[in-house]
């Protein structure tokens, strides 16, 4: 069972008070958690690979409970997420692909069962790749004025053989979401769509 | 509040491993940087006091927030610098402006001390641009092993009319550094230097 080698993090926060509309009130908050792990199947094609979804699930809590101190400390505040990774040039895709289980149900947990499923991207890229994180309400993916994304990445990472992790939270929808459709006080919270 | 801000963006950076090596303590460094509204975009204005002011302003929320981030007590910090990225319509000096005149006194305020210089770096550039922020040792610029750099970047800053500015501050220096010169313990701290 390989051990999850971490290189590096780094946390990110971010506070809009406006995009040239009126100032918000309460300002939107965004995080992203990344973490830099070594890839253990880099330079080798290997089938059987789920064991590690298990070995990264402390790693996801871990992630996940950064985040909700990073904005404030109160799972309550959090209304948005979204995950992804950036694999190096030395792994495949599918090595990116283990980070869906242990790092969307490690935040469905820490904010007491989020209902949406968790909106994700991830590709293969070089040191310094950027990647835009997808984001959607915790609770009912429908609901438009919290069709997000963040855009984040590392200089020094990913290295060939190690992959970025990502996982980010929002605290409230789009600072001037005016584009009509399903609105948080609408939801009916049944099964996680609307 | 002079500066009219549209957002604050923080980072944290913790190294844990480097080249297969532990680094205990993890380096670790945080950057807080604003993305304010430049008011002397797309006009020659001389006198330029207004954005000494929000140097002022943002030197004190800035290192704030990047000794918070860190969870740090501001006189543990070690290392810091500064960077501005002025957007199209404006000019290099802008930047200037804000971080050389009044910048400095209360970023030193707020760690306590603070007897080197801070070093700094500029530039014009568009949305995503990238920010490389010097870092020297706080208290003697000439110790080898917190001669670093931290980027920081923000996707959608700097609009045409707007300036982002940075302020970094460390716990540490670089990860293993190991090419001699002054050593942090060596530090006499009168003159800045050494």
């Amino acid at each position: 069972m390989p051990e999850v080698q971490i290189r590096k993090t780094v946390v990110i926060v971010e506070e809009i008070f406006h995009e040239g509309g009126p100032i918000a009130s309460t300002p939107q908050r965004r995080a992203a958690a990344l973490a830099v792990i070594h890839n253990p199947y880099a330079g080798k094609y290997v089938e059987r690979i789920e064991g590690f979804m298990h070995d990264l699930q402390p790693l996801g809590m871990e992630m996940a409970r950064s985040l909700v101190k990073a904005l404030g400390g109160d799972p309550k505040a959090v209304e948005g997420y979204g995950k992804g990774a950036i694999v190096g040039s030395a792994g495949e895709l599918e090595h990116g692909a283990l980070w869906h289980v242990p790092g969307g149900y490690a935040m469905r947990e820490v904010l007491g069962n989020a209902k949406a499923i968790v909106a994700s991207t991830k590709k293969v890229g070089g040191p310094g790749a950027r990647i835009d994180i997808p984001i959607t309400h915790i609770n009912a993916s429908y609901v438009r004025s919290h069709f997000d994304a963040m855009e984040v990445g590392i200089s020094d990472a990913p290295r060939a053989d190690e992959i970025l992790l990502a996982l980010v939270m929002t605290t409230g929808p789009r600072v001037h979401a005016r584009v009509g459709g399903l609105k948080a006080s609408e939801i009916k919270g049944e099964d996680g769509l609307r | 509040m002079k500066a009219k801000i549209r957002k604050i963006a923080t980072f944290v950076e913790e190294v844990s491993t480097e080249m297969g090596r532990n680094v205990s303590p993890p380096a670790r460094r945080a950057a807080a940087v604003a993305v304010i509204e430049n008011p002397y975009a797309g006009q020659y204005v001389e006198d330029l006091s207004e954005l000494m002011l929000i140097g002022e302003e943002l030197g004190e929320l800035l290192t704030q927030r990047a000794v918070a981030a860190l969870g740090i007590a501001g006189h543990s910090a070690e290392s810091y610098g500064k960077a501005a990225a002025v957007g199209e319509n404006g000019e290099l000096e802008h930047a200037a402006a804000i971080l050389h005149p009044k910048l400095g006194t209360p970023v030193r305020r707020v760690l306590g001390k603070g007897a080197a210089l801070i070093p700094s770096s500029k530039k014009r550039g568009g949305l995503g641009v990238v920010l490389d922020i010097p870092l020297g040792h706080k208290d003697a610029a000439f110790v080898r092993s917190h001669f670093d750099g931290m980027e920081v970047r923000i996707s959608d800053a700097p609009r045409a009319n707007e300036i982002m500015v940075a302020i970094a501050v460390t716990d540490s220096g670089r990860p293993l550094p190991r090419v001699g010169g002054l050593t942090k313990d060596q530090i006499k701290g009168e003159d800045g230097l050494r």
